[in-house]
């Protein structure tokens, strides 16, 4: 593959692995970038990127925003709250409003799964997925696999076991595609209210015990408990859910010892990673965000290349 | 026509699985009903070789948004939409705004039927007061004032004890209950089936034990209480075997499906197109299988369409926003008889039966066959054409359908309500529409 031709980055789903190869490949250069003294490039000079946080975000959108910035594009933030969404403004008409003030890439999240997709088939304009509902996130599972590569060498043959809410996560959605596409053997675990046993249909080892889910592991990825979910009686307490599912120093055991252990933020400590992990040897969870700045760079300059 | 002399269909396929007829003939119409042939002098002839003669279908579920939702459908486009389909008659439902759950609702619809509708209109109230699920309606004042079947369509009564009392009191007027079976807590937020593809598109499922649970509880129910329930727009397969069984041993209880669940599956929401998003949801193909089975040995008795217009406005946003539903009267017949006939899963007479006599069986009415003597309410159909949908020509106010596009076979070439051609695409005869 030499180049790139979609205007969006929806799920990686949709991608063939040579697409999700060069798009790795591209942020391995640009990584390069972000190591040198001047750290920002012309390659998005006069065009225009339209960050639309419908859902609320810190990490994802500075890391997007930043990645612009050095891409040296034009940049217009917009939530939610700021939008005309809060007049009763359909999503159609403010994505199209956005796309007539000749936006070249609007970057969304949005709560609603599948809202990327309903846009893009309406906009010519190109459309970056931040992250939809429990759907998609294909740039956290870029920098997640980046990571992996670059620690790993390949993900071809690993073992990477996602543990966690997989119900509700996005995160896990596109982990999981990419990995597969990629050959890894991909498990999930987790309480067993939270991990959709329809995985197994694609080839994913479900677990409901985190000894099975962990043994063996070259990667474990921990996926954020979110407190809220404890209403819809998924899990009995946030205590339980610690003692039963808690990545600490006993059950770190369970992994290969050289295994790197991840987590997408934000980290509940002491829930499903004990801090003595979080910052251990371990753990590659800064070096995850510092990847994402990279991704994010090579998915908006090869989008925007497609545009031309 | 000359309405004097009366007019003969002549040569057609005359199908009417009520007196087991599957044969060439001709049906002879005058003032309004269906007589003997010979008893007409000079009537005019129509020719209807190569096309199906067969009574008039009637659907027991559509929505027509008269009133408080007329940007959407009304009484008059609704069943204009009806006729152009092949419908004679039509079971609306009564979750309108206001909700159609007391005499001056029903008043208020007889007098607007009168003016616009130009098919036969069968009268549903509600069965709990603004649809809560809390207060029984005035059941029989309902009935008194012409009501023939009662539902809470869109919700479900979820409190037992309550639908105890409303199926005994109901059966006390010989009223079937259409229940919208579902589990408000089970379905949840759910957007789709809860299976493999909701698991992939990340969007939250409604399990199919949201509506089997339900169906259960009617049959129970029914047992104890002696009313007649009838499942609406059934889905899953637990459902379609719970039935089955609950039939065998002589419990009052009926089912229909609509055309969209036995042509299309979860799996068609992958690109997230709210025109495949409808309650209860499309499923994957063992539900489909089963339902199409029971339609085959006779679980199901009746084809309904559940026409639910949307506009462009609430349908064109994010599936979680969108409403649930998809108008079906016009599709309702070429969908079935590709799916259904051509692909052999039931024959022409048994296609016939779930959209004429099996519907008027579960309304006790005396139509859905082509009697001497009955009104001529008579379906002219094309089996074997094909065509491809267009939803700018539809007479629906709405066009929320998955089909448009779609090529399917079989097409309505004329709807004759009381002797009168309402919708016709015969050479050289006016429908009324």
């Amino acid at each position: 593959m030499t180049s790139w031709t979609k205007k969006d980055l929806l799920s990686l789903y949709d991608l063939e692995a040579e697409e999700i190869q060069f798009i790795l490949d591209t942020a391995a250069e640009f990584k390069k970038v972000s190591e040198r003294r001047v750290k920002k490039v012309p390659a998005l000079r006069g065009k225009t990127v339209v960050n639309f946080f419908v859902e609320p975000s810190t990490r994802t959108r500075t890391s997007f925003e930043l990645a612009e910035q050095r891409l040296s594009a034009d940049i217009i933030n917009i939530s939610a709250s700021s939008s005309s969404l809060s007049k009763g403004e359909s999503l159609l008409d403010t994505v199209k409003n956005i796309e007539a003030l000749q936006a070249d890439i609007i970057v969304m999240r949005h709560s609603a799964a599948g809202a990327h997709n309903f846009i893009s088939s309406h906009l010519k304009c190109g459309v970056v997925n931040a992250g939809d509902g429990a759907h998609s996130h294909p740039t956290q599972a870029l920098l997640d696999i980046f990571t992996i590569i670059e620690k790993k060498g390949g993900v071809k043959g690993l073992n990477v076991s996602i543990i966690g809410d997989i119900l509700h996560s996005r995160v896990a959605r596109s982990n999981i595609w990419g990995l597969l596409k990629l050959g890894a053997n991909v498990t999930i675990g987790g309480p067993a209210t939270l991990i959709p046993k329809e995985f197994a249909e694609i080839g994913v080892r479900v677990c409901d015990n985190l000894k099975d889910a962990m043994e063996g592991a070259d990667v474990i990825n921990l996926l954020r408990i979110q407190h809220e979910r404890q209403k819809a009686s998924f899990f009995p307490s946030i205590g339980e859910y610690s003692k039963i599912f808690g990545v600490n120093e006993d059950t770190i055991k369970y992994l290969k010892k050289d295994a790197l252990v991840m987590h997408p933020g934000p980290i509940n400590r002491g829930v499903e990673l004990a801090s003595s992990i979080a910052d251990g040897p371990q753990s590659v969870i800064l070096e995850q965000v510092t990847n994402g700045l990279a991704v994010r760079m090579a998915v908006l300059y090869l989008i925007a290349g497609s545009l031309d | 026509m000359n309405k004097k002399k009366g007019y003969i269909l002549k040569n057609g396929r005359i199908i009417d699985p009520t007196q087991n007829i599957d044969a060439k003939g001709d049906i002879a119409v005058f003032d309004g009903k269906i007589v003997k042939p010979e008893t007409l002098k000079s009537p005019e002839i129509i020719d209807a070789s190569g096309l199906v003669v067969a009574p008039g279908f009637i659907d027991l579920h559509v929505h027509l948004r008269q009133p408080g939702g007329t940007d959407k459908e009304t009484i008059a486009t609704g069943t204009r939409a009806a006729a152009a389909g092949g419908f004679t008659a039509i079971v609306p439902m009564p979750n309108t705004s206001p909700v159609a759950d007391n005499v001056g609702a029903i008043e208020y619809l007889k007098r607007h039927i009168a003016q616009s509708s130009v098919v036969k209109i069968h009268l549903c109230a509600a069965l709990t007061i603004g649809l809560k699920g809390e207060n029984m309606s005035g059941i029989g004042s309902l009935k008194q004032n012409g009501v023939v079947a009662l539902s809470d369509d869109g919700r479900c009564v979820q409190n037992h004890e309550i639908m105890r009392h409303i199926m005994e009191y109901a059966q006390s007027f010989d009223l079937p209950i259409f229940d919208h079976c579902e589990d408000d807590n089970l379905v949840g937020k759910g957007v789709m089936h809860e299976g493999y593809w909701s698991t992939v598109l990340g969007l939250r499922g409604i399990p199919a034990a949201s509506e089997e649970l339900m169906v259960e509880r009617d049959i129970i129910m029914a047992e104890i209480t002696g009313a007649r329930i009838h499942i609406q727009h059934i889905s899953a397969m637990g459902s379609v075997r719970k039935v089955r069984e609950a039939q065998s041993r002589g419990v009052a209880v009926t089912a229909e499906v609509t055309p969209h669940h036995i042509s299309l599956l979860d799996e068609n929401l992958k690109h997230f197109d709210p025109n495949f998003k409808m309650n209860p949801p499309l499923m994957s193909e063992k539900h489909r299988t089963a339902l199409i089975e029971g339609l085959k040995d006779g679980t199901i008795a009746a084809i309904a369409t559940d026409h639910a217009p949307h506009t462009p406005t609430d349908k064109l946003v994010e599936i979680d926003y969108a409403p649930f539903g998809i108008i079906g009267l016009e599709t309702a017949l070429p969908v079935c008889l590709t799916e259904l006939y051509h692909k052999k899963h039931l024959t022409l007479p048994q296609l016939v039966s779930k959209f004429t006599d099996g519907p008027a069986s579960i309304l006790k009415i005396d139509t859905g066959h082509l009697k001497e003597g009955s009104c001529a309410d008579i379906t002219i159909f094309d089996s074997e054409s094909t065509q491809t949908v267009d939803v700018t020509k539809f007479y629906s106010k709405s066009s929320n359908t998955p089909f448009g596009g779609c090529e399917f076979r079989g097409k309505v070439k004329a709807t004759i309500v009381d002797g009168s051609f309402i919708y016709s695409d015969l050479p050289g005869i006016k429908g009324a529409i």
